[in-house]
């Protein structure tokens, strides 16, 4: 009966609102801040501001797209800082380590750019067995490992810094400073990062496999989903995201601390929700998260030029934000 | 279309307790309810049958105050009335029971039984009060389920149970069933009659749906027939036959509800099965599976016959031969199953079937993913197979994108028929495919399943409804406790025969090879 359904299609479609609110809401309060930061200071959309939110923008959001896949199916990871910080410090300790035997050059670095891949994965892969094989809730499991990261970091920092070896430091520097036509390289790497990741969700049976798991874990293992496996690749490529994220965070400031990335999980789960990806599952959208992520730094970095509110209410904004979001969420599933 | 409600003739001295005057219903530019007339009286149960999507749903909520009639009006004792939410309903002594049980599945059954209006002794709940009243519900409704138990734990017949106690404790003067029948036995079925019959001696106003018509004729003092949103007719006991309802639903003649069936052609078996257990569900299963048959699946619900196939397919561990064209084979996920050519359509197509939040093209090829695409899904090869399967399986949906929990139950089955067929397996094991959903299609899915036969491939069915086996397989395999009772073909394929075997009353031997 396929004309049956094309027929009754047109007069359906006609009455549905011109513009859905659930697609178009990130997108327009993405555009709110813009024109009220082009309203309240003129430096907003110059080269060094839009450059400098970007760069900021691109450590949780590199991580916030991996969140999307874990929330998308169903899961959650509130490790992401902890693991970003414990991360930073393996790597630097790794560098200095090697600076005797390799030198302070691009070596050294190399070296310590996989080995931060290689602790993300192992990370990655440790909260992805617990959560799958062990059965244990990904909300217990993750909130251990954020403990456990953090404690982690404090102990090998021994309460204080782990400070990058100052020659190699130099060296790295141009990885979060420099870049090309002018586009500095978290940039790059976050914009490469998330058209991966919208591709992937959109248009993959990985992503496919994700919303299924996340709207209903019995339906896709009775449709031949390997929904384990799914599920541990999400924690995985989450795992490895922190771990290129903490690439280009560590030649920002060449140390790691207990302070780094805290809250950081917060703000990527944070961006994810802001971007219309559904809290308990079942759908995900990388592009919202990328307007999620933007969303959450602009707001700072408004706070941050002007006078008006105290930047110290940056938290309480970016709160009520979250809340919106949902709140929107949730006035669409009752429609 | 609309035809006047022959009112008050079956009992004219009762008032309506209940009615509906004029109601209509849209959603958006969709109508799905016309100008109905409806009441039901203290003391009846009244019978509301229709196809899948003619508006028993809707009618039904919008008396019980979960959906407000956009037109018309709702009278309580002569009254009109406007519910705010159902609670306001469930106030005025209105309860609808849904299929879909509404229980709170981590709390005991005495806690939802009394959830929302818990007895307290000051400002403490009083344990041992609803405890009793509990207790005494239950032995009412002749249920020995403990009200300590967690509702998670119970079994569907006694969930049912306990939504109907909940009922009671609240003192309904309405209860609305939704197609109460559905998830239970025939004797569990049996019991449900009994305290229907003894509340509606209490006087309780009762209205009823099921799609088992020999239910509606036995039980129903009167019977009202929607079609396509419209009242058809509304007459009293005994005025309408089974066969009469039926058409006034589908508004043609149902002469042929089964195709007629097809012998599979002599050949060595596609699918033999031996001595297969899986554990703590089959013990020691034999049969075999020829080109081009349908098997049927006969037992009581619990027989252990949907484990027995899961367990086949991959999705429990079980141990046992598995020869399929003659080559010996293990599968141990569904994903092998599927390799091999083996496809299984499960009896719970809303929580195991389909992702209901979601529109038909990714329901649709979910389990097939792999054909569209190695790395990027080909989104308009899957819009082609969802144009041919909505041709091909008649699915009825008002747009390709709303979400198929919004489907009726027919046109979600046949959507969930062709996602299976989408993996182009040889052997389909289709459960239950006709649970909850409506006569005319379940005409067309069994004609479905009669061109598969035609077509050379193997089919598996497992059905509790006795019609189904008899008037589409060529062989039944009866189970009893998890083991194969027996095997009956030819003029052996008969209720009396299959009831007995279900229920252990004939011991019969159990064929080697068909």
């Amino acid at each position: 009966m396929a004309d049956a359904t094309t027929t009754r299609q047109g007069p359906r479609k006609a009455h549905r609102p011109a513009v859905n609110l659930h697609v178009i809401g990130p997108l327009v309060a993405l555009a709110a801040l813009v024109i009220v930061g082009v309203l309240l200071n003129p430096n907003f959309l110059s080269y060094g501001n839009v450059t400098n939110v970007l760069a900021r923008s691109a450590f949780i959001g590199i991580i916030a797209v991996g969140m999307t896949f874990v929330i998308t199916s169903g899961g959650l990871d509130l490790s992401v800082g902890s693991m970003a910080a414990f991360i930073a410090g393996l790597m630097i300790l790794v560098m200095n380590a090697l600076v005797p035997t390799l030198g302070a050059g691009w070596p050294v670095i190399l070296v310590g750019m996989a080995a931060a891949l290689v602790f993300g994965f192992l990370a990655g892969l440790g909260n992805g067995l617990l959560i799958t094989r062990a059965r244990i809730e990904a909300f217990i499991v993750t909130l251990g490992s954020m403990g456990i990261f953090r404690s982690l970091i404090t102990w090998l920092a021994d309460g204080g810094t782990l400070s990058l070896n100052f020659q190699v430091r130099d060296v790295y520097r141009p990885v979060y400073y420099g870049g090309i036509l002018g586009i500095s390289w978290p940039i790059i790497v976050f914009l490469v990062v998330a058209v991966a990741g919208e591709i992937v969700m959109r248009h993959t049976a990985f992503g496919r496999h994700c919303a299924a798991i996340g709207s209903n874990e019995q339906v896709a293992r009775y449709s031949a989903v390997h929904v384990e496996r799914v599920r541990l690749a999400t924690y995985v490529i989450l795992g490895m995201l922190v771990g290129l994220a903490t690439i280009m965070y560590v030649p920002r400031l060449g140390s790691a601390s207990s302070a780094t990335g805290v809250l950081w999980e917060l703000e990527a789960i944070a961006a994810v929700i802001i971007g219309g990806t559904v809290l308990k599952g079942g759908f995900g959208r990388v592009w919202g998260t990328v307007v999620g992520v933007l969303i959450l730094n602009l707001i700072q970095n408004i706070l941050n030029l002007t006078d008006l509110v105290s930047p110290y209410l940056n938290g309480a904004i970016q709160g009520v934000i979250i809340v919106l979001a949902v709140v929107l969420q949730r006035q669409k599933k009752a429609l | 279309m609309a035809a006047p409600a022959a009112s008050a003739a079956s009992n004219p001295v009762a008032a309506p307790v209940l009615a509906l005057a004029g109601v209509g219903r849209a959603f958006g530019p969709v109508e799905v309810l016309f100008d109905i007339d409806f009441d039901l009286k203290a003391g009846e149960v009244h019978a509301l049958i229709g196809e899948n999507g003619a508006g028993k749903s809707t009618l039904m909520k919008i008396m019980a105050g979960y959906l407000a009639p956009t037109r018309g009006e709702v009278l309580l004792d002569g009254a009109p009335v406007t519910f705010a939410s159902s609670e306001e309903a469930e106030e005025r002594g209105i309860v609808l029971i849904h299929q879909e049980f509404n229980l709170a599945r981590q709390l005991s059954v005495e806690q939802n039984i009394f959830l929302g209006r818990e007895l307290k002794r000051g400002p403490f709940l009083d344990h041992r009060a609803m405890r009793e009243r509990a207790l005494a519900l239950l032995a009412e409704l002749e249920t020995p389920v403990d009200p300590a138990a967690i509702v998670a734990d119970i079994s569907v017949p006694e969930k049912q149970m306990v939504e109907i106690a909940k009922a009671l404790s609240r003192r309904a003067r309405v209860i609305i069933m939704d197609e109460p029948t559905a998830v239970l036995t025939r004797k569990e079925a049996e019991v449900l009659f009994r305290q229907i019959e003894r509340l509606r001696a209490a006087g309780t106003a009762i209205l009823y749906t099921s799609h088992k018509l020999d239910e509606v004729a036995r039980l129903a003092d009167r019977v009202t027939v929607l079609r396509d949103g419209r009242h058809v007719v509304t007459a009293p006991r005994g005025a309408l036959s089974e066969d009469a309802m039926a058409e006034a639903m589908v508004g043609r003649e149902l002469s042929h509800l089964f195709p007629p069936k097809v012998e599979p052609a002599p050949g060595p078996p596609v699918l033999a099965v031996e001595s297969f257990s899986v554990e703590g569900f089959a013990e020691d299963v034999s049969f075999t599976l020829a080109r081009g048959e349908v098997l049927g699946f006969a037992g009581l619900v619990g027989s252990g016959r949907t484990e027995l196939m899961e367990g086949l397919v991959g999705l429990r561990p079980a141990r046992g031969r598995v020869t399929l064209a003659g080559r010996p084979v293990r599968i141990r996920s569904l994903e092998e199953a599927r390799r091999a050519g083996i496809a299984y359509l499960t009896e719970d197509r809303k929580e195991r079937g389909l992702l209901l939040g979601q529109p038909m093209r990714p329901n649709l090829t979910l389990l097939a993913l792999a054909r569209f695409g190695c790395f990027l899904i080909d989104r308009k090869a899957e819009e082609r197979a969802l144009d041919k399967a909505i041709a091909e399986f008649d699915i009825r949906a008002p747009t390709r994108d709303i979400p198929v929990g919004n489907l009726s139950g027919g046109n979600q089955q046949k959507l969930l028929l062709a996602k299976t067929m989408l993996a182009e397996p040889d052997i389909v094991i289709i459960d239950e495919p006709t649970r909850g959903i409506d006569i005319g299609t379940k005409q067309q899915i069994y004609g479905f399943v009669q061109r598969l036969a035609a077509a050379g491939k193997s089919i598996i069915l497992v059905s509790s409804e006795m019609a189904e086996i008899i008037g589409l397989a060529t062989r039944v395999c009866v189970m009893r406790a998890g083991r194969l009772a027996g095997v009956v073909s030819g003029a052996d394929i008969n209720e009396d025969t299959i009831v007995r075997l279900a229920m252990g009353l004939e011991a019969r031997r159990v064929e080697g090879n068909g």
